[in-house]
């Protein structure tokens, strides 16, 4: 007689069933999730882990680091360059925030308001940032030329003496500023554009009705529409024009007389030309912590406009 | 119900390869450096950098032909060439070394030999260095810019001092003699003037101010002068002297009031280079080997360029420059040995390697510069020069008032903490060419302060 093993019933509870049946449609997400939080560990997290702890150590990347407390803080702290880097920073900031900051909401301003040629005009906008930023850049030291220079010969049209533009401690800081507006304007006036496309135009109607004329419809309608906009990417600015290296790098080797070094410039000669990682590292994580700042305050910003607040 | 099974397995593929990816990213730094190790008879594999590039196929075939040579002669040795243009890129020699991808020979310029040291970033080679005969008549200062105190750490390859680099052509277009090149300071003033005359865009003397190579240029204008870097302890910077003034002033007077040097400032390594190539350029400090780069990377022509001592450096001193091969740390003895073997038979035989002039002239390659000179006048140096002459394609007169000089001057080598001294000293030369009223006694005691602090710092 053959024996019959009953198997025994497993029963799953309704919510199990449905965890299990979330999990397998949401597998795609998590795999692309997956992916994109290796290449953060790897490129983002990890290098920045690193340069932390390298900020207090000292190491020539064949004994094993020693630990050395804040003397890398001390050392860049005592560097003449320092106080420069820091002024030249800011400054670049601002004057990027004045020049870079305006430009492209007033050009896309101008793009939302024309009623022709606007994929053209948009492409010859947006045409600088496919440009390599090393092309771009190159293209502006020939611009720059105090001689045979682009600006100077159009200044000459105009009776106007000529610049020292790169070679002049007064304005080579301003050069690196439209330098960097020139290359990234293209990002700006796109997003811009967009959030003035997103205004309804019954608003504008209305205020049009109302006697408003152009300036009074973009003070009233336009600006506090995008105001959101306007600040997130102020914030984003911030952090972008902080970390300003290739203008200075290409461009003046910090000079004339240090006065483009900035933090980020100063950072890579510790690093790369005097070898001192340590320096380097205590330099970055000064950085790093100023433009935490802005993040949180960028952080905050999406939040609350995320609940609706 | 496929497309969902599809999406998954593209999603799962994704993270695998993405997992692979950066697995593979990681896995270079944990191999062994050493393949090779144990007895002098086991086969051993050595990476070798400089090897020419595929954009100069002249001389790469040169390398590669002189690799099968060597490796004919030592079989149990494989050579693992490693191209590079330019051979070494000193901001990426941390990266390098740090990522496990430094050669167990590797290229390196003068600047940075000892930084390196210091750094304990190349291995110590004083036990096998007795293995290469030829070191014996190296010049004694050229083999001591790879000591540090009785330890070695390299093989020179190239060497040479500064002297004043001019473009014969301009000089005869100007109305100037090119076989009488100036000798004194006032002479290259009257000269840059008269090159600067021909019209827009000439300019008679050319300087760097930028990226540490004005600070460098300071040091090889100050050594001419007798003037010195630091003092001799090491301790203290010793620029702000009558010499150092000497220096600034005289670019002044050549910037302001002779408007001789150009208006474009802020110049770095490859713009005068270019300027040079142009054929726009007059002069500039530089050692023969700026007339091989002018000529191989910038468009010049061998025979519109000379080469001269720096102006009033006769019975003084000149900064030396050059460049060699150090071993990575990690290297196995084996491997040192291997590339010691290597490096004598390349860089140092005379009629092989790189002095095999026969065959750079066979192969329509340069050859009569008066540099490297890593011997002097001992009997490889004769011979050397003897082929040189022998097999000789760019005019060797051009060269000789830098030859003949050579004999009274000094070759003298940079200071403790090049770089930054360097790079402190660019605010002075940039200072002097981009200001008019640019005060020299301020801006030397400034950088002079500054100076200081990094040498206290460094000893």
């Amino acid at each position: 007689m053959a024996t019959v093993t009953a198997k025994p019933l497993v029963r799953r509870s309704p919510n199990q069933g449905a965890a299990r049946r979330a999990v397998g449609r949401n597998l795609t997400a998590y795999g692309f999730l997956c992916g994109a939080l290796i290449c953060f560990a790897f490129f983002s997290w990890y290098p920045m882990i690193r340069e932390i702890v390298l900020s207090f150590q000292q190491t020539n990347f064949v004994d094993p680091p020693q630990w050395v407390g804040l003397e890398n803080f001390r050392t860049v702290f005592a560097d003449p360059a320092f106080r420069s880097a820091w002024l030249n920073t800011a400054a670049f900031s601002g004057l990027a925030l004045v020049v870079g900051y305006v430009i492209p909401f007033v050009l896309a301003v101008v793009l939302n308001e024309l009623r022709h040629a606007k994929a053209y005009l948009r492409f010859v906008v947006y045409l600088p940032v496919m440009l390599p930023p090393a092309v771009g850049v190159l293209l502006f030291k020939w611009f720059y030329d105090p001689g045979a220079g682009l600006f100077n010969q159009v200044l000459d049209v105009f009776h106007i003496p000529p610049l020292a533009w790169l070679d002049s401690t007064s304005t080579a800081l301003i050069s690196l500023v439209i330098v960097s507006t020139w290359m990234n304007l293209g990002t700006g006036t796109l997003i811009y554009l967009a959030a003035l496309q997103s205004i309804p135009g019954d608003l504008y109607e209305s205020a049009e009705l109302d006697g408003a004329g152009l300036f009074r419809r973009v003070w009233h309608v336009t600006v506090p529409q995008t105001k959101l906009i306007l600040l997130v990417m102020l914030l984003l600015q911030i952090v972008a024009t902080m970390q300003v290296f290739i203008e200075p790098y290409l461009l003046t080797g910090g000079g004339p007389e240090n006065a483009t070094v900035t933090v980020a410039y100063l950072m890579y000669q510790y690093a790369f030309n005097f070898g001192d990682f340590g320096g380097g590292g205590a330099l970055g994580l000064m950085l790093m912590v100023v433009l935490l700042v802005f993040s949180a305050f960028y952080l905050r910003v999406s939040r609350d406009n995320e609940g609706g607040r | 119900m496929r497309t969902t099974s599809h999406r998954r397995a593209l999603g799962l593929l994704l993270v695998a390869g993405l997992g692979l990816t950066a697995a593979s990213c990681g896995s270079g730094d944990d191999e062994p450096a050493a393949q090779g190790t144990g007895g002098a008879d086991q086969k051993v594999t050595i990476t070798v950098g400089c090897q020419p590039p595929k954009s100069n196929p002249k001389e790469r075939a040169g390398w590669d032909e002189d690799v099968a040579e060597f490796q004919k002669a030592h079989p149990n040795i494989t050579i693992q060439s490693k191209d590079a243009f330019p051979c070494i890129n000193p901001d990426t020699f941390q990266a390098k070394l740090a990522g496990g991808t430094q050669e167990d020979v590797f290229y390196v310029y003068y600047t940075d030999v000892q930084k390196i040291i210091k750094a304990k970033q190349a291995a110590d080679i004083s036990e096998y260095v007795g293995s290469v005969k030829a070191l014996n008549d190296v010049r004694a200062d050229v083999k001591g810019v790879f000591n540090d105190g009785d330890k070695t750490y390299g093989v020179p390859r190239n060497n040479y001092n500064m002297g004043l680099v001019y473009n014969r052509k301009l000089f005869t277009q100007a109305g100037l003699n090119p076989d009488a090149p100036p000798k004194t300071w006032a002479e290259v003033q009257e000269a840059a003037k008269k090159i600067a005359g021909l019209g827009a865009g000439y300019t008679g003397f050319g300087e760097y101010s930028a990226g540490n190579t004005g600070g460098w240029h300071f040091a090889a204008s100050l050594y001419a002068r007798g003037g010195s870097m630091v003092s001799e302890d090491g301790k203290s910077a010793a620029f702000n002297s009558a010499e150092g003034k000497a220096v600034l002033e005289n670019l002044k007077q050549m910037r302001w009031n002779d408007n001789s040097m150009g208006s474009k400032q802020l110049l770095q390594w490859e713009d005068l280079m270019r300027m040079m190539g142009s054929g726009k350029l007059g002069m500039m400090i530089g050692a023969p080997d700026v007339v091989q780069s002018v000529n191989n990377d910038f468009q010049g022509k061998f025979e519109d360029y000379g080469v001269t001592a720096v102006p009033e450096s006769e019975g003084k001193a000149s900064l030396s420059g050059g460049d060699g091969y150090m071993f990575n740390p990690k290297a196995s003895p084996e491997k040192i040995k291997a590339g010691l073997a290597w490096l004598e038979f390349h860089e140092l035989t005379p009629g092989k390697g790189q002095f095999n002039y026969e065959r750079a002239k066979a192969q329509g390659r340069p050859v009569g510069l008066p540099i490297p000179d890593l011997y002097g006048d001992t009997a490889p140096g004769k011979e050397i020069t003897a082929l040189r002459k022998q097999f000789a394609t760019v005019p060797v007169d051009h060269f000789t008032p830098y030859v003949t000089a050579q004999a009274s001057i000094t070759n003298k080598l940079e200071p403790p903490k090049a770089q930054e001294l360097y790079a402190v000293l660019d605010v002075a030369m940039s200072a002097v060419l981009t200001r008019k009223d640019a005060d020299i006694d301020k801006l030397l005691s400034d950088a002079e302060g500054k100076a200081n602090k990094i040498l206290a710092k460094n000893t």
